[in-house]
């Protein structure tokens, strides 16, 4: 499904991403993990069609990188912590908007808004503002707005940073459910428990992939017992960023 | 548990016409227009307020300025004309007989735009050689209204010449002699000059120390310099100095540019000048505190600083529209604007080349407007957050 | 002598009806690391501006030091240091112009609390000339940390001085606060990381403005009702699914690469058949110390649990 063969990207003398190479199978929880400033947002950037690589080669749901952004863009989902929905305009809104842009017919849209609704338990708060929600609806919202197109691959960009223990688990049950269902997910966090929920991992180190393999494997490698000191070995290292 | 069925075949049947996206896009941005309330305000609010201002109060034709009619000769054919320039909604006629001095102390003090003068031979002149003239003097610091009247007037006496000489085979002549008071060769630019000085001021001392604040609020620091054992005051005044200074170089520039290049000289004190710009400067910088304090985003307090200070300057300060000419509401309104007063001390300075004694009535004011709002945001800088 | 004292706090943002803070109360002994532990929301940054006099409570007393947050302001701004969310700093000063000014501020200078800071800054001291805006977000936190501690403050408030910033940078953070302990100075940290509340002498657990649960991180986890298991097996996926439908779980979640799950009944080995029996292979079930997560997400449920009741 995403498939990457030395991608990089250049900012004038600074390498931001180095020969990033890496594939991921349809139906994969692919966790990409990585300090501040190691490189994480601008591979997702890339990989999303919102940056052009300065070299290499990727391919995502079988799109090229370089010629066919729009096909991407059309066949993905994209959610971040940083924006997800319009804090003025109600959740129904949202939907409809959302539903609109990525082309649902009306009877379609109609459907799913229901379904989501119910499934998410909003029934009572369907037309107030998405200002009003706790923070944990609006995640969840966040996601399933973002797959409400049905899209063949996810991004998740931190997507669950400052909420609650109890509504993180209910949103990678929300991950599960889509990875079951055939969708690809690819997301960046910074919990390291939520690493061990991922199928293969990644981490980023100064522009460049360390590490990838499962969560058990890599602790294998390292010798340790937690994801959390597999990062503190890796990360200690680190020259650039924090 | 929450499930989401996901169907076995992915992407069913989306149509993505690029005309559907569109208008789902444009209902999206008229939901943001609707509810944001303020913006509405100023959207909508701002042409009403702005046709009613320049339709109705603002005008640059000239009505009612006060002159004075200085009537030497006593006869009828003098009478006449006055009676013709007293019936003119021009012109607000004092008649009276005053010696020289008196006139120039009128012009000084701003109380008349025009002075006529009809000399003691008048009549004679007129019936033993044909000619006669009016001396008329214009308060030119104000060109554009000194050019505009003395039209007017000069209008008004070949009107009247015309009647006369209906009946007669051997005209008579009436010649006004002009004389341009403070600025005789009309230069547009002293109007300009002192315009732009409190224009300037007022933006960068307004705008400039509400943003600084403001931004201490946004980026956070102000909340660490709360809690410290440093007083508010201190802060503000930190804030304030910078500006002070800055203005005061923005002065000398003014100056220096309209003295060498416009070559329009200050006829009056320097020191007193840049005093006066200093007052005036504290006025704006409590104006900017005082925005500062409300405000708690740099987007709002330049907006309010924009719209709410620069806006009124121009229209309100006389400087390119007559305040005489406005309603009496508008007048009153003009009263509180600070620029104003600061606009006729330089003026006053500068191109009629006053001393103190002509300008105590304005700096007083503006003295009492300054103290006012140093009072008013000192008192609303608030020690905490809420 | 109590460092701070907090009696009964309230606090509500204008016209919502859903109180920020509500009736919290604790009380933190001098020289202890106290963690206020909680999501985004649960009203750990409305608390530390009340004590930190930023803020009015709309109920409730607290006093710091002996001071009240209302009377005595003044006094507590002499001796407090503060660190707010965001690391505010002048971004467009160097460090070493940070430092100073910070200093001059509250009337001392670098040097005469120099060591005081000394080991935190001599890992920022060769960037002392760079701006603080290119600074990246480890050393922000460490330059934020020198000024907020340059006057040796008697307390220190720390308002989610982790957040946002890499794993390494937040275990060296943790040392120098250790160090700063030893230094007798108070210290009362936020955090939603629930992996750092062990690293305090006291926490409380704070969720939607109310306290869930105040102790030390060792006592909490004792009080942990019931055994807690860690279950494993070869599809996590099924496995949870799985034990959310048996009868006699009690509260099963996903925890990494385990699942924490509590059992009416403690019988392990029926829980073992029961998954087998199922189709998940290679199950693993043994007993595990409750963890501050695990406190925190059992108090959640009980809180919500109490929520629905009223209703």
């Amino acid at each position: 499904m995403i498939q990457t063969n030395k991608l990089t990207k250049r900012y004038g003398s600074f390498t931001a991403a180095d020969a990033i190479t890496f594939e991921v199978q349809q139906g994969e929880i692919f966790g990409f993990l990585g300090a501040n400033g190691a490189g994480k947002t601008t591979a997702m950037r890339m990989l999303c069609g919102l940056s052009i690589p300065t070299s290499g080669e990727a391919t995502i749901a079988g799109f090229d990188i370089y010629k066919q952004t729009e096909q991407i863009k059309k066949n993905i989902g994209y959610m971040s912590q940083k924006f997800s929905l319009y804090d003025d305009l109600t959740v129904t809104e949202n939907i409809s908007f959302f539903g609109g842009i990525y082309g649902l017919s009306n009877v379609q849209l109609k459907r799913k808004r229901d379904e989501l609704i119910t499934r998410l338990g909003l029934g009572q708060e369907a037309n107030k503002l998405v200002a009003s929600l706790p923070l944990g609806w609006k995640q969840k919202l966040s996601f399933s707005v973002a797959v409400l197109h049905e899209p063949k691959v996810v991004f998740l960009d931190e997507p669950t940073g400052g909420v609650d223990p109890v509504t993180r688990r209910q949103f990678w049950d929300l991950i599960y459910e889509a990875s079951a269902g055939g969708v690809t997910i690819f997301v960046t966090t910074h919990y390291m428990d939520e690493a061990e929920y991922c199928n293969r991992i990644s981490i980023m180190v100064d522009g460049r992939i360390e590490a990838l393999d499962t969560p058990r494997r890599l602790k294998e490698r390292f010798r340790v017992s937690t994801m959390d000191d597999v990062f503190y070995q890796l990360a200690r290292g680190a020259k650039r960023g924090d | 548990m929450y499930f989401i069925n996901w169907p076995a075949a992915p992407n069913a049947a989306i149509k993505t016409s690029t005309m559907k996206q569109f208008i789902v896009f444009v209902r999206k941005e008229f939901a943001h227009v609707l509810r944001d309330r303020k913006t509405l305000l100023i959207l909508f609010g701002m042409p009403v307020v702005q046709i009613l201002i320049f339709g109705f109060a603002l005008t640059n034709e000239v009505k009612n300025a006060k002159i004075v009619i200085a009537d030497y000769a006593k006869d009828p054919a003098a009478q006449q004309i006055i009676s013709k320039i007293e019936a003119s909604r021009y012109f607000e006629v004092e008649r009276s007989v005053m010696r020289a001095a008196e006139i120039e102390d009128a012009f000084r003090q701003g109380r008349i735009k025009l002075a006529v003068v009809f000399p003691l031979n008048f009549n004679h002149a007129l019936l033993h050689e044909n000619s006669a003239s009016i001396q008329v003097i214009a308060d030119a610091s104000d060109p554009n209204a000194a050019t505009t009247l003395s039209n007017y007037l000069n209008a008004i006496v070949q009107d009247y010449q015309t009647d006369m000489n209906q009946n007669l085979s051997v005209p008579y002549r009436i010649i006004t002699e002009t004389r341009m008071l403070y600025n005789p060769q009309l230069k547009g630019v002293h109007n300009f000059v002192p315009g732009v000085m409190a224009l300037v001021l007022m933006l960068v001392c307004v705008m400039m120390t509400a943003i600084s604040i403001v931004r201490e609020k946004e980026n956070g620091t102000m909340e660490v310099l709360l809690v410290s054992p440093f007083k508010p005051l201190l802060v503000i005044l930190s804030k304030a100095v910078p500006y002070l200074l800055l203005s005061l170089v923005n002065v000398t520039t003014i100056l220096l540019l309209s003295v060498f290049v416009l070559k329009l000289p200050v006829n009056g004190s320097i020191m007193l000048l840049y005093a006066e710009s200093i007052l005036f400067i504290i006025t704006c910088l409590a104006v900017g505190i005082f925005i500062s304090v409300r405000t708690n985003s740099q987007q709002v307090a330049m907006l309010i600083s924009l719209m709410g200070m620069m806006l009124p300057t121009i229209l309100f300060s006389g400087f390119m529209f007559p305040i005489e000419n406005m309603p009496r509401a508008l007048q009153l309104i003009s009263n509180i604007v600070p620029a104003k007063w600061y606009y006729i001390i330089v003026k006053s300075i500068m191109i009629k080349g006053l001393g103190f004694s002509a300008i105590w009535k304005e700096s007083l004011i503006l003295a009492g407007i300054t103290l006012f709002l140093l009072g008013v945001s000192l008192k609303s800088f608030k020690i905490r957050l809420a | 002598m109590n460092a701070v004292v907090v009696d009964c706090i309230s606090k509500v943002y204008g016209r919502t009806s859903v109180p920020a803070v509500d009736q919290v109360s604790f009380t933190v002994s001098k020289g202890d690391i106290f963690g206020l532990i909680g999501p985004d929301g649960a009203g750990k940054t409305t608390l530390f501006r009340i004590l930190t006099t930023l803020l009015l409570p709309d109920g409730g007393t607290a006093k710091v030091d002996g001071f009240d947050v209302e009377k005595d302001l003044w006094e507590i701004r002499r001796t407090v240091g503060y660190m707010p969310g965001k690391f505010s700093l002048y971004q467009d000063l160097t460090i070493a112009e940070n430092l100073n000014f910070f200093a001059t501020v509250f009337g001392t200078t670098v040097r005469e609390n120099y060591h005081l800071i000394r080991d935190i800054y001599v890992q920022i001291e060769r960037f002392k000339d760079r701006r603080a805006g290119k600074l990246s977000g480890g050393m922000k936190q460490k330059l934020a940390l020198c000024c907020a501690l340059i006057h040796k403050p008697t307390v220190l408030f720390l308002d989610e001085p982790t957040t946002g910033v890499d794993p390494v940078s937040r275990k060296e953070f943790w040392e120098m606060l250790k160090k700063l302990k030893a230094e007798g100075i108070t210290i009362v940290v936020s955090t939603p990381y629930m992996d750092e509340a062990a690293l305090c002498d006291r926490i409380a657990l704070m969720a939607g403005g109310k306290l869930l649960s105040i102790d030390s991180p060792g006592n909490i986890a004792s009080a942990y009702p019931g055994k807690l298991y860690a279950v494993k097996g070869d599809d996590m996926y099924k496995l949870l699914k799985l034990l959310a439908l048996y009868e006699h779980t009690v509260d099963s979640y996903a925890f990494g690469e385990y699942a924490h799950a509590s059992f009416r009944n403690n019988d392990n080995n029926a829980v073992l058949r029961y998954l087998e029996t199922h189709g998940v292979h290679d199950v693993v079930i043994a007993p595990v110390k409750p963890g501050i997560e695990d406190c925190f997400i059992k108090l959640l449920q009980n809180w919500d649990g109490d929520r629905d009741t009223d209703q």
